[in-house]
């Protein structure tokens, strides 16, 4: 299991970019994401999917996740989320990148 | 040598998603995403992370996907372990100024590389007066070297002179490293203009970067890449020349002699082989079919 010892952030609110802060959640609170988006009616649930597949995919269980979206691709979210885990202090599985 | 096409090699900043997605838009011969001058010091983990998840993803097109990274005595290391598994074409290593500084670089690739990977190239940024004196040996050291780049504001920097448009303090280094890469069988490519806004002072030094014998050419903008291509393509009378070479040098052969003359001039082994070039170069601009 991935632990996060600190809130972390990364990204910034440019245009195809995504701003993602983390930080621990107590346990047992499972994955918390608080999301705005400007494509949230249309991308709100893949964005959350995202988030949600690649935290798992780290074994990150109990976190809280605030995301403002700039219309970011897939893989974009993907590296700006691991960014702000490995900030945290969180120990990412090899050949993740 | 290497006969991939370099005329233009267009700039990225690694920490631009923006820009990272529409690289391969610009129709840039190579694209470098860069870790190194483009991205802080305190984001150069994040653009790690992005450089090496847009190499899985996004469609770079028919670019050469290259990357900057830091250099050796920074964050090399990391740089290329995270970089090289994700099948870049090659990296460019910047302010190489010796053959050992090739040979680590080499070792840390090789040793970065997925088991059947199509093995990484090398680009040798050259931006120091040592890293020029060294240019034919840098060339030389290692089968994955393709390419010389030449930085010259850093260069111009080592040197305590003063960096102009004209360029005349960089006369000297743009020589050799154009003579120590034809030495070595490898590219030359050209320091960048970097008055984006300039098109004039961009198309001038282009063409002075091809009359020395570069073969490509940096850029930092997109606007530049279709100026630099004008300057770098074959013009019709160059392929109409290069055709009637090998067409002498065809017919002397054919008829038994050595010796073959266009208009009066012999046609020895080097103008058969800039006549090749050109031809190469044509083919793959589509200018002119293969010949069969």
């Amino acid at each position: 299991m991935a632990n996060l010892i600190k809130t972390a952030q990364a990204g910034t609110l440019e245009s195809s970019d995504i701003m993602i802060t983390v930080a621990p959640g107590s346990q047992g609170s499972g994955v918390v994401i608080e999301l705005q988006s400007i494509v949230m009616a249309q991308y709100g649930d893949d964005i959350r999917l995202t988030l949600e597949k690649t935290v798992a995919q780290q074994d990150c269980t109990d976190i809280y996740i605030k995301a403002l979206d700039r219309g970011a691709l897939d893989c974009t979210i993907r590296a700006r989320i691991l960014t702000a885990l490995s900030r945290a202090g969180a120990v990412l599985k090899e050949g993740i990148l | 040598m290497d006969l991939k096409l370099r005329r233009s090699m267009l700039f990225v900043p690694g920490n631009n998603p923006a820009m990272l997605q529409d690289g391969g838009v610009f129709g840039a011969d190579s694209i470098i995403l860069d870790l190194e001058d483009a991205v802080a010091p305190t984001e150069k983990d994040a653009a790690r992370f992005l450089i090496a998840h847009a190499l899985r993803t996004v469609d770079y097109g028919c670019s050469e996907k290259v990357v900057r990274i830091n250099p050796l005595d920074t964050f090399a290391a990391q740089d290329i372990k995270a970089i090289v598994p994700c099948r870049p074409d090659a990296i460019l290593v910047p302010k190489v100024e010796s053959v050992a500084d090739i040979h680590a670089a080499v070792k840390m690739i090789a040793a970065a590389e997925l088991p059947n990977q199509t093995p990484v190239k090398i680009i040798a940024l050259l931006e120091t007066p040592r890293g020029i004196i060294e240019a034919y040996n840098i060339a030389m050291a290692d089968p994955r070297v393709v390419a010389l780049a030449l930085g010259a504001e850093d260069y111009t920097a080592g040197l305590g002179a003063i960096r102009t448009k004209e360029g005349t303090e960089i006369f000297t280094a743009r020589t050799i490293v154009v003579n120590a890469a034809a030495a070595a069988d490898v590219q030359s490519i050209d320091t960048p203009y970097t008055d984006a806004n300039d098109d004039e002072g961009v198309l001038v030094d282009t063409k002075f970067a091809k009359h020395l014998g570069f073969k490509g050419k940096l850029a930092i903008n997109p606007r530049q890449i279709e100026i630099i291509h004008t300057v770098f393509n074959p013009t019709i009378s160059d392929i109409d020349w290069a055709q009637q070479v090998i067409h002498a040098i065809g017919k002397a052969q054919a008829e038994g002699s050595g010796v073959a003359s266009l208009n009066g001039k012999m046609v020895d082994l080097p103008i058969v082989n800039r006549a090749k070039r050109i031809l190469h170069l044509a083919q793959l601009l589509g200018l002119i079919e293969e010949a069969k």
